[in-house]
């Protein structure tokens, strides 16, 4: 394991996340850093870029780096979780244009409390939190099944079978 | 035999969402159907389809994906459709409500606060609309449990 996995989503850009973690890797050139900036128009000039990976080496990446670095999104979080892997997160904001609406916030609030996922509450926090959980990734979340709790996916048997 | 399901999600989260609920159609003669086609490696050995994304942000694609949607369900002819949103799995559940097809919606675990906007138009859509938050539950949405 090694190196640092930053990833925006695909559906529209989120520069700051991406801008922010450039220079985080400017300030860190001994450590690997690889960006999948998505839609954005920033193109890191420190940190290896690519704009979309494929879903099957995007989840390779997230298992195999030391740390995962994303917007708040749920696919984000739940390939962290399934890999076992500490997740550092920066929300997107409606008013900065970087989102519809601020779920992320509400996601940040909800589901980033639970161990191994970690909120920065801007680009100068995500940057510094980087660094210490580099020192200390703290505790890994918690191990989950490939799939949702039996209960939910045998309700949703029953209406297909309905 | 079973039933012919189409389980049908945008990218991302949706579609991450909508594989840990694969249980819910083993056995079943389910087709998958989202956007990007490198997410065909998670799928076994199911039909596998994919359309031209859109969102409200850029309404003006939802002319080219409602074709490709309705040309997946030509192909599939679906009796079920399972969709974790977000407005392409909604398309999908309105084209194939008059042909007698029901549908569930499954809010995204993302919106833990509002449903989703599509979500709010499911109740007019889908034959049965859930959230992954209890806190959300009302009447007519209700709360079966989350992918997490």
């Amino acid at each position: 394991m090694n190196g640092v996995f930053v990833s925006v989503g695909s559906m529209m850009p989120f520069d700051r996340l991406t801008r922010a973690m450039d220079e985080w890797a400017a300030a860190n050139p001994g450590i690997p850093v690889e960006i999948q900036i998505g839609k954005g128009t920033y193109e890191p000039r420190h940190a290896k870029w690519v704009r979309k990976l494929a879903l099957p080496d995007y989840q390779a990446r997230v298992a195999g780096c030391a740390l995962f670095v994303a917007h708040c999104g749920m696919g984000s979080i739940i390939s962290a979780i399934e890999a076992g892997k500490p997740i550092l997160m920066l929300p997107r904001l409606q008013a900065m244009g970087e989102h519809n609406t601020d779920h992320q916030l509400a996601t940040a609030k909800h589901v980033g409390i639970r161990p191994g996922l970690h909120v920065a509450a801007d680009g100068d926090d995500l940057k510094a939190r980087a660094s210490a959980l580099l020192a200390d990734t703290g505790t890994a979340p918690a191990p989950i099944s490939r799939f949702a709790d039996p209960e939910f996916t045998t309700r949703i048997r029953a209406f297909i079978e309905s | 035999m079973g039933k012919r399901v189409l389980a049908i999600a945008s990218g991302g989260g949706h579609f991450i969402q909508l594989m840990r609920l694969s249980p819910a159609w083993d056995g079943h003669q389910v087709s998958i159907a989202t956007v990007d086609p490198t997410s065909r490696a998670l799928v076994s050995d199911a039909p596998f389809f994919t359309f031209r994304d859109v969102s409200r942000a850029d309404w003006w694609r939802i002319p080219a994906a409602t074709l490709d949607i309705a040309a997946i369900l030509l192909k599939v002819r679906p009796q079920v459709i399972i969709t974790t949103g977000a407005l392409p799995g909604l398309i999908a559940c309105a084209l194939a409500r008059p042909f007698g097809a029901k549908s569930l919606w499954v809010d995204s675990i993302a919106n833990s606060e509002i449903l989703s906007g599509s979500g709010g138009q499911a109740g007019r859509v889908c034959s049965q609309v859930v959230t992954q938050w209890p806190h959300l539950a009302t009447d007519r949405v209700e709360h079966w449990g989350s992918v997490l």
